[in-house]
């Protein structure tokens, strides 16, 4: 190590050590730094002043309220009635339209539009994905493909009251039987049902499937619900099975898993969470996706 | 006239023996009786410990001489091995800590990381990642230090025969029981404070030993002021009790359980909750890092520390306002406005006495700044306090609540986080370190000063890869979640936020990555100078008697 004479450090410094030492370490007297001190003591006025100013001091049952007379509560108060006077105006008017009318004014349509885009992203992409594309088990929003209908009444309604929701008495509600797991449909009636249910889009069956056991199959016990030819039925929610768009996927085990296991998927009644215009924005917003009829 | 004696098992050792063996039988008990193989797991780890050190008791009884010198030739008898341990100790967990940190960060960028195992879950490795580089690093650290440091700045014997290695096995003990609690679930889900009623019994066990050698080495010093390194450790051990007491006071569902239920609730857990857990950064990752300064510091550049009277205005200002500061945690919660207000102000008065330490540190090297450019040692330690410095403007600033309704819940807390953790704890640690270990195995110098200098680039640029990212990212995240539209609607939702993210978080994952691989270089070091067989030069360190 270089020689760095204490001594002359310390005369460069131009304060001595306090006399102790301690392993070979000392401490010098430096006073404290003048631009330290003030600082500290400005913080500290400043501190001072902002006791007086605010909410500071507890007292026995309540405390000093400050002279701005500031609370956090009535600040979030007034930033929730300055978003609601932002966009009182025109929720007054979504409110008051009947739904087609908000379609066909530009004006309301394009607040509906922003509106509903906020919702969606906060409430309903989580399951329907940010671009409403859906995944397994979760409709697609964007085609013209509905379980429940795709006017803006029914997408309205099913908003409003979700979809085998049971908290909701007005819940969209049907069950499509457990067929395996209950014992209705024998191993062999179910493979060939599926197979069946695949032919009816025209997706190639196993070979040797018993299609006809399938359609009998079928017509006995799948047709009630999703129409003699798969065409689906709105009224209960029952898929179409004769198109290229499936909820749960096309493989055949996938189809037999649904046939085995029946159910069927559920949405929140979002009255009881969401004021009326944004629910009215939403079937709006969803309406305006692409699929809307 | 002692040194005749015949050899007698202590009072120390028979009682402890006796206590340990007790122990275990307890411990048996619980084990059988446990309602959860989990906390049968933890007993049968209490009584295994237990037995192992009353085995480790009786060997080395049969080790040691009959009597252990207080001094040797009017020198002092250094009891240096506990020290050593801590150290080692410190190493290993280190690296355990800084690797799950970068497995979480992975974990965040890509979720299959999270293996959808329920042990691997980033709920679960996070706790195992802040407590194992807090305290399990950290903790090690400080503990190696301060005994090192207290008996040098004495010159006294560390007080106690068996009890200053009853406190670094003890804590290393807790650490294994908190870690592996973590990964089976065990919890009481307080931040930095997670592990459960037994966990946190024992280390006030150990903890109150700590305090006792402490003060006891004290009591026996040969210089007649206490220097300021141990006010500083004394500050530490002595809050780091009064906090775990107070945030952990809970009520165990039964003996036979690990869950047990605070005996605060609502708000008033969440302030008391925040009063430990902003104090354990101002005095666990603080205070007793400032010892560390105080004394490695002027050791290192050989110079005397800047100001005497800086340093004790500062430290009383440093102890008495941080303890208030806590409330800045939980601005616009339901704690009441005047708490925020007095957790704002606090803090803000706060800044100077934190910057206090960071003037005695920097300026210490008035004369000798040119060590800087040949010793990479120093550099690290300086850039160290460098880092507190910006670290401890930065917590001010965040703790003002207009800035803090933007920063807080965002990674810019994380980035914060960091800069202090990696740039000030962890630096100030490392420098130790290297010092520390030459010193204590009678080597000159460690094995490579190059080796140094890699480890502090390689870190230095994954600190400010870190660092940046965070505070991109967090500050981009809060602006996200308050933008509205022209209309009056939130313009992004929640998971836009994340996507906008997920590059920050690579970043992230990469410097913490350099940070790992520097602390690797550091181990291999360290590894390389233990077993250099380079004896110490005489004259620079030659005061050292080993220890037994």
């Amino acid at each position: 190590m270089q020689d760095h004479s204490d001594k002359k450090a310390n005369e460069k410094a131009g304060y001595g050590t306090t006399g102790h030492e301690w392993d070979g370490i000392q401490e010098l007297n430096t006073p404290l730094p003048r631009w330290w001190l003030w600082t500290w003591y400005a913080s500290i006025i400043w501190a001072f002043c902002y006791w007086i100013a605010y909410p500071a001091i507890p007292m026995v049952s309540s405390f000093t309220k400050g002279v701005l007379g500031w609370s956090s509560r009535e600040a979030v108060i007034a930033d929730v009635q300055g978003l609601q006077t932002l966009r009182g105006p025109m929720t007054a008017k979504i409110e008051a339209a009947s739904l087609a009318d908000i379609e066909k004014t530009p004006e309301l349509l394009s607040f509906a539009r922003a509106q509903g885009a906020a919702a969606f992203a906060v409430n309903c992409s989580p399951c329907h994905g940010a671009g409403a594309q859906g995944s397994k088990g979760y409709p697609n929003l964007n085609d013209d493909d509905w379980l429940w209908g795709g006017s803006l009444d029914t997408i309205h309604t099913t908003l409003q009251h979700g979809i085998r929701w049971d908290a909701d008495k007005d819940t969209r509600s049907s069950m499509m039987p457990a067929f395996g797991k209950d014992g209705t449909l024998k191993a062999n009636e179910i493979s060939a049902t599926a197979d069946y249910v695949r032919s009816l889009s025209g997706l190639p069956t196993d070979k040797g499937a018993d299609l006809a056991l399938g359609q009998s199959v079928f017509a006995a016990n799948c047709a009630a619900c999703h129409g003699d030819n798969g065409e689906g039925n709105q009224d209960v929610g029952a898929p179409k099975l004769n198109d290229k768009v499936w909820l749960y996927g096309s493989d055949k085990a996938l189809i037999m898993e649904r046939i085995t296991l029946g159910g069927g998927g559920v949405m929140p009644a979002w009255s009881t969470r969401l004021d009326v215009p944004t629910i009215k924005s939403l079937a709006v917003y969803v309406h305006t996706l692409g699929g809307g009829q | 006239m002692d040194c005749i004696t015949a050899k007698k098992l202590s009072f120390g050792e028979w009682g402890l023996s006796l206590i340990l063996a007790l122990t275990a039988v307890g411990a048996i008990v619980v084990a059988a009786k446990a309602w959860t193989p989990e906390f049968a797991f933890h007993a049968y780890l209490f009584a295994a410990a237990a037995i192992a050190s009353v085995f480790a008791i009786g060997n080395r009884y049969f080790a040691r001489p009959a009597y252990t010198p207080q001094e040797i030739d009017g020198k002092p008898n250094y009891n240096f091995d506990p020290v050593k341990f801590a150290t080692l100790a410190a190493l290993f967990w280190g690296i355990a800590g800084f690797t799950v940190g970068l497995y979480i960060a992975l974990e965040l960028s890509w979720p299959i990381f999270n293996l959808d195992l329920p042990w691997t879950s980033f709920g679960r490795l996070r706790p195992l990642h802040t407590s194992a580089v807090i305290f399990a690093f950290g903790g090690n650290v400080l503990i190696a230090t301060s005994f090192y440091v207290v008996q040098r700045t004495c010159r006294a014997r560390l007080a106690g025969d068996l009890a200053p290695w009853f406190v670094v096995l003890g804590y290393n003990f807790f650490i294994v029981i908190a870690g592996t609690g973590y990964l089976l679930g065990i919890t009481q889900g307080k931040e930095y404070a997670e592990p459960e009623w037994y966990a946190d019994s024992w280390l006030t066990i150990v903890w109150v030993t700590y305090l006792l050698v402490f003060l006891g080495t004290l009591w026996k010093r040969k210089e007649p002021h206490i220097y300021v390194a141990n006010w500083f450790y004394l500050a530490f051990i002595v809050t780091i009790a009064v906090l775990h007491l107070g945030n952990n006071a809970a009520i165990p569902v039964s003996l036979f359980s690990s869950k047990s239920y605070i005996v605060w609730s609502g708000v008033q857990d969440a302030m008391i909750q925040w009063w430990y857990g902003h104090n354990a950064v101002g005095f666990f990752l603080t205070a007793g890092f400032l010892a560390i300064v105080y004394y490695f510091i002027p050791k290192r550049a050989d110079r005397p520390v800047y100001s005497y009277r800086l340093s004790i205005i500062h430290f009383w200002a440093l102890i008495f306002m941080y303890i208030w500061a806590g409330p800045h945690h939980l601005h616009y919660t339901a704690l009441p406005d005047w708490a925020q207000t007095l957790g704002m102000t606090f803090s803000i008065m706060l800044w100077m006495p934190s910057w206090g330490g960071m003037i005695n540190g920097l300026m210490t090297l008035s004369g000798a700044w040119d060590k800087l450019r040949t010793d990479p040692v120093l550099r690290m330690l300086v850039v160290s306090v460098a880092f507190y410095g910006m670290a401890t403007f930065e917590g001010p600033m965040m703790s003002i609540k207009s800035v803090n309704s933007l920063s807080h819940y965002t990674d810019w807390g994380i980035g914060h986080v960091h800069s202090g953790a990696l740039g000030w704890v962890a630096y100030v640690s490392f420098g130790a370190i290297y010092c520390l270990v030459p010193w204590l195995w009678n080597k000159r110098e460690v094995y490579s000063l190059k080796l140094v200098n890699w480890h502090f680039w390689v870190s230095t640029i994954g600190i400010v890869f870190y660092i940046s990212a965070m505070w991109v990212a967090g500050i981009m995240q809060g602006l996200m979640w308050r933008a509205y539209t022209a209309l009056g609607f939130l313009e992004y939702s929640f998971v836009e936020t994340s996507e906008a993210m997920h590059p920050m978080y690579i970043i992230r994952a990469l410097g913490g990555g350099m940070f790992l691989i520097g602390a690797l270089i550091m181990v291999y070091n360290i590894y390389m100078t233990i077993r250099s067989p380079e004896p110490v030069a005489l004259g620079s360190r030659a005061a050292f008697v080993p220890g037994e």
